[in-house]
């Protein structure tokens, strides 16, 4: 397979790429941002029930 | 009765943890199979050419646009009349990601409309009708957060979403019912799908994928609620975060 052909997507590489990238952007941010919260809240309660407990 | 217990907070929480690693490598591996086989082995269209590979992440991202928010209507439905707290955490923990499919349609109808129609954007009724469900998801945001008291929040919530469901039909037929740019529905047909199964293959293979990824999502999401309602429940503290 020709690597540059494949990147040049018939010409249409902007708008493959870009569909692709767009969504992959969106999609990441949808797991990345809950997930740092997440863990930030994780560490918040442990550390009050340790000095709770 | 397994329901009921497992929708109380305590057995949710750890429950939702356990399934939680398994939905995350079922759609890496879903995702990479789709994404070979959208890329590497599909042949361009006849037609439209490599464009076409735009549809393994359009056609999923629009059925996932309607698909959440008919979960989450349904949630609210089930909310309204049992008084399941879990319902509200659920549909909380979707919107946003429902948003995020809606818009990601939107986007990449945009980037494959304008090689293939000539425009980014025309007002016809399936793209009109993709908007506005972007607009119920965005609405139904800021009107949770609008409202302070939790229980009627979630009341207003749960009334915007049951109304919103009207549009849902109107996306569906709108290929239908109007004259439009938008090509009518060639998988969920009566007759069955009208795509060869080097297209089709990929393309249902994606829908799972984005499925299992909405499934991650969810859980992580409704994890994070369950730690900011419970914060100082007593399970939380014997079991540990």
């Amino acid at each position: 397979m020709n690597w540059a052909e494949f990147f040049n997507m018939g010409g249409h590489a902007f708008n493959i790429w870009g569909s692709y990238l767009l969504a992959f952007v969106i999609l990441g941010l949808n797991v990345w941002l809950p997930l740092r919260k997440y863990r930030a809240q994780q560490r918040k309660l442990r550390q009050q029930h340790e000095t709770t407990s | 009765m397994i329901f009921q217990k497992y929708a109380a907070p305590k057995y949710f929480y750890p429950l939702a943890g356990k399934c939680l690693p398994w939905f995350a490598w079922l759609t890496v591996l879903s995702l990479s199979a789709g994404l070979y086989l959208g890329l590497f082995v599909a042949p361009p269209d006849y037609q439209q050419g490599e464009t076409v590979r735009i549809m393994f992440i359009h056609v999923p991202a629009a059925w996932m646009s309607m698909f959440v928010y008919a979960m989450m209507a349904g949630a609210a439905a089930i909310g309204l009349v049992w008084k399941i707290r879990l319902t509200d955490t659920f549909i909380t923990a979707s919107a946003a990601v429902g948003a995020s499919f809606t818009l990601i349609a939107l986007l990449t109808g945009s980037l494959w409309g304008k090689p293939m129609w000539g425009t980014w954007w025309v007002w016809d009724a399936r793209l009109t009708s993709e908007l506005i469900l972007l607009f119920l998801y965005l609405g139904f945001m800021s009107l949770r957060s609008a409202i302070d008291d939790p229980r009627r929040a979630s009341r207003a919530g749960a009334i915007l979403l049951l109304i919103g469901v009207i549009n849902l039909p109107v996306i569906h037929y709108s290929v239908e019912w109007w004259n439009t740019l938008h090509q009518p529905a060639s998988v969920a047909r009566i007759d069955g799908p009208r795509i060869h199964s080097s297209i089709l293959t990929p393309l249902l293979i994606m829908a799972v994928a984005f499925k299992l990824f909405y499934i991650n999502v969810v859980l992580i999401r409704m994890r994070s609620n369950i730690l900011e309602d419970e914060a100082d429940s007593r399970w939380l503290q014997e079991q540990g975060a």
